[in-house]
């Protein structure tokens, strides 16, 4: 439909300086932090749940597809509008956060930055654990939807668990509400779950209750290196089933502190084949036992380097180091793949070993680092969109990368979903039938197929992602 | 529809734009880590107002996906050019550079196509040409300012709302400007200041074009700090207006043949710093070597100039601890300088010389990392826009109590000035550094 046809439509449910159909604009809400540029005839600000159910009920009357978007830092498509229509800007909806101590809740809207959450519960000395790497950017909204949950999931859980009541707008424009405020609660079928996680292809996050958790007084960072990658490997699940259960477990391999170290030289042990942070949090007398435990694990293991912050200033210099990786590889070339396939934790040593294969097969400059006390990697590819032939290569690693995942007994997505990137791979893990009962669902919610089309699922024919444009 | 003959013009400038900063922008991950950062996003919430929307729309039409004037003039426009997301950017995106570049091809192109130019681009351009580049003219302006304000002529002007009538937003600013001093305390060009006690340190001072003109008293005042630390301080002749305001405009052959000027007057010099008091200006003066990249001639020179150039507060620090005689009554807060926080890298300094002034009780009010919205002349020339920004700005000022706001550059000294008088906050203050320190001193 055309903009100005569409505008027409639209103008009689929401306010004139809530609707963006300059030319500008509209490419400006085409990308997201993945692949790919699609341009919306449309862009709505919804400013309350009233205004969001009319224009969902005037999509399935028209056909119009409609694409809800938060802070659009989805690295998997999430929020692109790939096949045009309406873009809904959910990151101007109206602000709402209050927490609730006496229940340990949180209310909030979907258009609050999630880092907000973090510091209003922490205010009330509570803890909302989720925390993605952009959460000082990113919407509730968006990480609700997309499940992303960041290094804490180890110990604490992902966003699921945290996520105890909604308030949606269906795919055909009603309004319900799902869960409540109650820890437990049977009644009918877990709807919040179901939504969580769905992409936004089953509705409109209006509201949502978060559960949240008295904050943890203390905690404690070691850093240790190894020169080789198995024992490091042996070193996390050694630590696990000594019985501490650490905060974050990060990992990243040679090729990543290479990176880091050449572009902010901080003394990272370079010749290590990889280092794994470790942070242990809660009663002050109980982690200081931990820390120490752990660093005795990392030695019992053949690390070469153990260093424990005894201050703030050399807990935030160990972090630092894993914050760097990000510009670090950015350096060595302008387009980034960054994927988030997980295994089993005792899986992590072999499928580090077959993404460096995979790197060597196809001569990418492939690094990987991650979460590894949850066994969500992050292989990142650096690559030049603009080169046809390297890319070639890229979409053919990226494809051997799924399929490892899946053949160690992961998944392919711990974190970021499914949407535009992952979607031709879905078979290859749940095979036809998964598939088609997930189709069913979404059919049978969105009948009219209305709401960000062409994510999760693979179009027909499509069994691998090309990335070349 | 165009004809080809359009086209093909528009081609010139698309593959020009491409030429400057396509590569830049493609650095661009899209992370969307710049958002919180930025002010103009914040306050008028649409993606083609954050850094994020901007770098793409100069890929866009880059690519000739959008027309140049029609669709990108505008985002790049209303850009304050604080590059606080520069500072947020995981991926050090050189936001400057693509900003700077995007306004010059605008801007080139409404000058060949003569397309006129909006009336905020022709003022601009006039203003910025004809104006800051002559220090006589400026001083003159300065002059007649001072006398204009002696002889109580503003206090009828302005009990007949005349200047008001003109335009709200020269009107608005007319009531903040600071009384200008007597031309009779000025310091001349070329003069050489001796340090007070034993000699720490040759400095040459950038005096700037808005600041000698009319605020030469903060200038003069600054000299007397320098001795005082034991700095002996030199103000080279031959120096002009930084170049800053031009280059923002996208006026770059402009900026370029003002920078060579300063480089000359300061390289003769001889002296161990370069000191200026604007953190516009010395964020400009700190990226010369940037605008002569690849230039035999320039290059170097402009390297060892800007490896020179410091903030008077660094100096301070460096070669302090002042002589306070005074001590300070009530709160003092900072507001940040956008060029001297997020290009310059300065944010201890300003605020460990508040702290140290005896009696002062220093707040770090919310927010004064972010920019007041002066942007140069934005407030000129996007009062609407500017205003809802520094009237957020001033709710922060008022919940941290403070009775002085501090800052470090003449355009964001206007704007909080403006910001009092706005908001009707009784007794307070906003000052620049150097006169903060000055008063402190017993300097007048």
């Amino acid at each position: 439909m055309k903009t100005e046809e569409l505008y027409g439509l639209v103008r009689p449910l929401i306010p004139k300086d809530r609707v963006l159909t300059q030319l500008a604009d509209r490419y400006s809400y085409s990308f997201d932090a993945s692949f790919g540029e699609y341009l919306p005839d449309l862009v709505i600000q919804p400013e309350n749940k009233e205004q969001i159910a009319s224009v969902i009920k005037l999509a399935n009357e028209h056909l119009i597809p409609v694409y809800p978007r938060g802070a659009a830092t989805s690295l998997s498509g999430g929020s692109l509008p790939v096949k045009g229509g309406i873009v809904l800007d959910m990151s101007q909806f109206n602000k709402k956060l209050s927490i609730d101590k006496e229940n340990l809740i949180a209310v909030v809207s979907p258009s609050v930055i999630t880092g907000d959450i973090h510091q209003k519960a922490e205010e009330a000395g509570l803890f909302y654990p989720p925390d993605p790497s952009s959460s000082h950017v990113s919407t509730i909204g968006g990480n609700l939807l997309e499940n992303s949950s960041g290094p804490k999931g180890l110990k604490y859980g992902t966003t699921k668990e945290y996520v105890i009541g909604l308030e949606v707008v269906t795919p055909t424009g009603e309004i319900i509400r799902t869960g409540g405020k109650t820890v437990k609660n049977v009644t009918g079928y877990d709807l919040t779950r179901l939504i969580v996680g769905s992409e936004g292809t089953l509705g409109i996050v209006t509201e949502a209750i978060l559960r949240l958790i008295p904050k943890p007084q203390a905690r404690k960072t070691l850093l240790a290196s190894f020169g080789r990658l198995v024992d490091s490997g042996h070193a996390i699940t050694n630590i696990l089933s000594s019985g501490i259960l650490p905060s974050a477990m990060e990992l990243m391999d040679n090729s990543c502190i290479r990176a880091v170290e050449n572009y902010t030289p901080i003394g990272m042990p370079v010749e290590a084949e990889a280092i794994i942070i470790v942070e242990v949090d809660g009663h002050e007398a109980a982690i200081a036992e931990e820390i120490k435990k752990c660093e005795a694990v990392c030695f019992e293991q053949n690390a070469i380097e153990v260093r424990v912050a005894q201050t703030e200033k050399e807990r935030a210099n160990i972090w630092n180091a894993r914050k760097m990786v990000s510009p670090a590889i950015t350096q060595m070339g302008p387009t980034k793949i960054s994927e988030d396939a997980t295994v089993p934790r005792s899986e992590i040593p072999k499928m580090i070993e077959r993404l460096h294969a995979i790197r060597e097969k196809y001569q990418l400059n492939l690094v990987v680092f991650g979460h590894a006390g949850d066994g969500n990697l992050h292989p990142n590819i650096i690559t030049d969109k603009r080169n046809t032939e390297e890319m070639k290569r890229v979409d053919a690693a990226v494809g051997e990368i799924f399929e490892a995942a899946v053949q160690l007994g992961g998944t392919l997505s711990g974190e970021h979903g499914i949407g535009t990137l992952k979607a031709p791979y879905m078979e290859m893990e749940l095979g036809k039938a998964g598939v088609l009962m997930m189709q069913k669902i979404k059919d049978a919610w969105d009948p009219n197929g209305i709401l960000n089309p062409g994510k999760i699922f693979p179009q027909p024919g499509q069994t691998k992602v090309v990335l070349t444009q | 529809m165009k004809n080809s003959a359009d086209c093909h013009q528009e081609d010139k400038y698309i593959s020009l734009l491409h030429d400057l900063t396509y590569e830049a922008a493609n650095t661009c991950v899209q992370c969307g880590y710049c958002l919180p950062a930025c002010p103009t996003y914040e306050s008028m919430g649409k993606e083609s107002q954050s850094p994020r929307g901007r770098i793409n729309l100069v890929k866009m039409a880059a690519e000739g996906k959008i027309d140049l004037q029609n669709d990108l003039a505008e985002p790049i426009d209303l850009c304050l050019g604080c590059r606080a997301c520069e500072v947020a950017c995981p991926v050090s995106v050189p936001y400057g550079e693509i900003y700077e570049a995007a306004r010059e091809v605008i801007t080139l192109q409404q000058k060949d196509e003569a397309k006129n130019p909006s009336v905020g681009i022709k003022v601009r351009g006039h203003v910025l040409n004809n104006v800051f580049p002559h220090q006589k003219r400026l001083r003159l302006l300065g002059n007649a300012t001072w006398l204009y304000q002696k002889t109580g002529i503003n206090r009828v002007a302005r009990k007949l709302k005349l200047v008001n009538k003109i335009s709200e937003s020269v009107g608005q600013f007319e009531k903040i400007l600071p009384p200008v001093e007597s031309p009779l305390k000025r310091y001349t060009f070329g003069e050489t200041f001796p340090a007070r006690g034993r000699k720490k340190a040759t400095v040459a001072f950038f005096a700037g074009c808005v600041m000698d003109a009319m605020m030469s008293n903060i200038n003069r005042m600054s000299i007397e700090l320098l001795q005082s630390t034991g700095c002996e301080v030199f103000v080279p002749k031959g120096q002009t207006c930084c170049g800053a305001l031009h280059a923002h405009q996208g006026m770059m052959d402009e900026a370029k043949e003002l920078a060579k000027a300063n480089i000359e007057a300061f390289e003769a010099s001889g002296a161990v710093y370069f000191i200026n008091n604007a953190g516009g200006c010395g964020a400009m003066l700190r990226e010369y070597d940037k605008h002569f990249k690849g230039d035999h001639e320039w290059e170097e020179r402009a390297r060892q100039f800007a490896d020179k150039s410091r903030d008077i507060t660094e100096i301070l620090v460096e070669f302090g601890p002042l002589p306070y005689m005074k001590e300070w009554n009530g709160v003092i807060t900072y507001q940040d300088s956008c060029h001297l926080l997020n290009v310059q890298g300065v944010s201890g300094e300003p605020r460990e010389l508040l702290r140290s002034i005896p009696g002062a009780r220093f707040v770090e009010m919310k927010g004064s990392d972010r920019c007041c919205a002066s942007g140069g002349i934005y407030n000129l020339i996007h009062f609407d826009e500017s205003m809802k920004m520094l009237d957020c700005k001033m709710e922060d000022v008022k919940a941290a109590g403070a009775k002085t706001i501090v800052t470090t550059n003449p355009g964001c000294l206007l704007q909080m000035k403006l910001g009092v008088e706005r908001s009707g906050l009784e007794n307070t203050r906003a000052l620049h550094i150097v006169e903060v320190l000055a008063e402190a001193c017993g300097i007048r």
